[in-house]
């Protein structure tokens, strides 16, 4: 099964003929990725890639039946290039960029509310590396082999964090079924929770991992629904131990303004609602190792 | 980004928040001068850094007399304010606000934040101001109001009327109070800024409403569409090596630990460090060269991390994706030739082609400290750090 992605999911590439683009572009359809084209507006009709290019979304979407898009457009236009997908009818998109404007973000996400549930597009990111469902397809810039096909879900919003604990897990034959990029924004296109939902349904998936940080309330928000709605055992980490109050620690989300967004009362919160602790970031593998055999036992 | 008070207060009041009359001073000179020209016996002489808490401090001063204000200036001018906010190097005072005073009748909190949670704008507002928030929360959390705003439409007037009422205006107050309201919404959302606050908000003893303290942040992810609040950047108020990487595309926060960290990635970076402080170190900055660590960004973080005097050592730890281990080895040894670096280093690699990287690591004749764990790094770094601390106490 897997969430969200696996070979046969048609995915297009916003920002396809661009230099990040192209570079990303390829290295999905070495992995195995079905990239059934791109948009680039103006250079609809060339191809690239050996796929087509099209001016718009929507051109795609109907020409190719793309259900997928990785959204690789700079700062200032890519607001308007997730909106696009959403209109379009993509169903889930991943946003890379980093470096979007909050206030650009937060009418995103209202303008995401205009479809129904049913019809509204599931967004990663931005300033996120992307999902991956090892073996089978990834959206995003990380380097896939460093992932194994397998049992666990990872949610986190830091890039390189992911695939520290993703190789700690290979290293100890531990496998992924998805994981899923949410970006260090302060205002995400989806939270921990969501993925959660989407975790607890699906059938290869045996336990959960997040990795959070410090800022905002999406893992205590997390918390609550893993306590109430969740049979699967969920592991967190939450890195930031060490930030001082009121610094922006590299991701413009990674900042602590309010009562329970320090890593510790973010701990303290995790714990009380059931989830287990990773304390060390070097026990990444030890622990879901030690999960998945009280699973069989 | 942060600005003045007295930047913050020419914004607002283009918007149409009401605000003393005040004017800069770069010299006791000009002080005095900005005393006779706005007239009255009674003004306000205010020390502009990017802190809050600035009274208690001591950079804000009541004079009555030209003089007055002229000694207030002598003494503030080219000083560093210590507040609770700035840590205890200061922030050095450069420019002075000189305000006409205010007969204050009582004082508001109000603030417009980005809320994250709702993922919109939110107004936080309560009639017990002259205090900050954290402390509002703890002695009247009743008293506040919070107030998300529809981003597809904006502040509407019945939202403002509830606030004002919330906060005890009186009928004849509440045109102003609903025109001040909108003035800080209508600020927050045109110049992409992430906080305003105001407090106080006072109410006079002749019922006008006014704002007599300001501060404003500003998404630095905007603003390269405004270019008008990036000019009111004022570099002293800035930490120089919080600077001097900024400028060079890396991400750094100065803290008081030994060990220098040089990570790529933001999460990779803060889980670093709480290794080091799980094994019994502490970290000496967060430092996040971005996802490339190209041998270019490896020298500049060097160079960062090693201003700094306290650092006794520096662990290096890099994940290599599509940049391959091997490169960023090569980048490391070449950054550490150019640099002779005194302190001991500890590198760790990870990722595409790490025995590679490891192998030109163990080859290279630059003394380094190699580590293959995340764990093991932190616990060589710290070990390093003490046995050079020793080195130089011997």
């Amino acid at each position: 099964m897997s969430i969200f992605l696996d070979q046969t999911t048609r995915v297009i590439v916003q920002g396809y003929t661009g230099r990040i683009g192209t570079f990303h572009a390829k290295e999905m359809i070495d992995y195995g990725t079905n990239v059934v084209g791109g948009v680039t507006p103006g250079k609809g009709g060339e191809r690239h890639l050996d796929r087509p290019v099209f001016n718009t979304v929507k051109d795609a979407v109907r020409d190719t039946g793309a259900e997928a898009s990785v959204v690789f457009v700079p700062p200032p236009f890519a607001a308007d290039a997730i909106m696009e997908a959403a209109d379009a009818g993509i169903r889930f998109c991943v946003c890379v960029t980093d470096g979007i404007p909050a206030q650009d973000m937060m009418r995103v996400k209202r303008y995401m509310r205009r479809y129904r549930k049913e019809e509204r597009m599931t967004l990663t990111g931005p300033n996120c590396a992307g999902t991956i469902s090892p073996g089978k397809a990834m959206m995003g810039i990380m380097p896939g082999h460093i992932y194994m096909q397998g049992n666990v879900g990872l949610i986190g919003r830091s890039g390189t964090l992911g695939y520290e604990a993703a190789s700690q897990m290979k290293a100890m034959g531990i496998g992924i079924s998805t994981s899923v990029g949410i970006g260090g924004d302060p205002i995400n296109g989806s939270a921990f929770r969501d993925h959660l939902e989407r975790f607890e349904q699906d059938a290869e998936t045996r336990l959960v991992v997040m990795i959070g940080e410090i800022g905002g309330p999406q893992e205590a928000e997390a918390a609550v629904y893993a306590r109430d709605h969740m049979q699967k055992p969920v592991l967190a980490y939450i890195a930031g131990l060490t930030a001082p109050r009121g610094r922006t620690m590299g991701h413009a989300g990674a900042i602590v303004t309010s009562a329970g967004e320090s890593a510790a009362e973010k701990v303290e919160i995790l714990r009380a609602a059931g989830i287990g602790i990773i304390v060390r970031p070097s026990e990444f593998g030890n622990a879901v190792a030690e999960a998945l055999a009280r699973l069989e036992a | 980004m942060d600005i003045h008070e007295y930047q913050a207060k020419a914004l607002l009041s283009d918007f149409g928040m009401p605000v003393a009359r005040g004017g800069i001073a770069y010299s006791p000179e000009q002080a005095a001068y900005r005393a006779k020209e706005l007239g009255g016996d009674k003004w306000v002489v205010k020390a502009q850094v990017h802190s809050g808490a600035r009274g208690k401090a001591g950079g804000i001063k009541v004079c009555a007399s030209e003089d007055e204000v002229m000694d207030a200036a002598n003494e503030l001018l080219g000083r560093r304010l210590v507040t609770n906010q700035t840590g205890p190097q200061g922030k050095l005072v450069g420019r002075l606000y000189i305000e006409e005073a205010t007969q204050i009748d009582r004082e508001i909190y109000l603030a417009f934040v980005l809320d994250r949670s709702s993922e919109r704008i939110m107004c936080v507002a309560s009639a017990s101001g002259g205090m900050d928030i954290e402390e509002i929360a703890e002695s009247s959390p009743d008293s506040i109001v919070r107030v998300p705003i529809e981003p597809a439409v904006g502040m509407q007037d019945f939202q403002a009327r509830e606030i004002a009422f919330a906060l005890g205006m009186e009928a004849g107050q509440l045109a102003e109070a609903v025109k001040a309201l909108k003035a800080c919404y209508r600020a927050f959302r045109d110049l992409d800024a992430t906080m305003v606050e105001v407090n106080p908000l006072v109410v006079t003893k002749d019922g006008r409403i006014i704002a007599l303290d300001a501060k404003m942040g500003f998404d630095d992810n905007a603003l390269f569409r405004r270019p008008q609040i990036s000019e009111l950047r004022d570099k002293s108020q800035e930490d120089p090596r919080e600077m001097n990487a900024a400028d060079r595309g890396l991400s750094y926060v100065g803290l008081d630990g030994n060990i220098g960290c040089i990570i790529n990635g933001a999460g990779l970076a803060m889980a670093t460090m709480d290794m080091i402080k799980h094994v019994g170190g502490e970290p000496a900055n967060f430092l996040d060269i971005g996802g490339g660590a190209s041998p270019d960004r490896v020298a500049k973080a060097f160079n960062l991390v090693l201003s700094d005097q306290g650092v006794y050592a520096i662990l290096v730890n890099i994940f290599a994706g599509i940049n391959r281990c091997d490169w960023v080895a090569e980048g490391v040894i070449q950054a550490m030739q150019k640099l002779e670096v005194q302190v001991p280093v500890v590198v760790r690699l990870s990722g595409t082609n790490v025995e590679l990287g490891r192998q030109i690591l163990a080859d290279s004749d630059i003394d380094l400290i190699t580590a293959d764990t995340l764990a093991e790094a932190a616990e060589k770094a710290v070990a390093a750090a003490k046995s050079y601390e020793a080195t130089l106490a011997g």
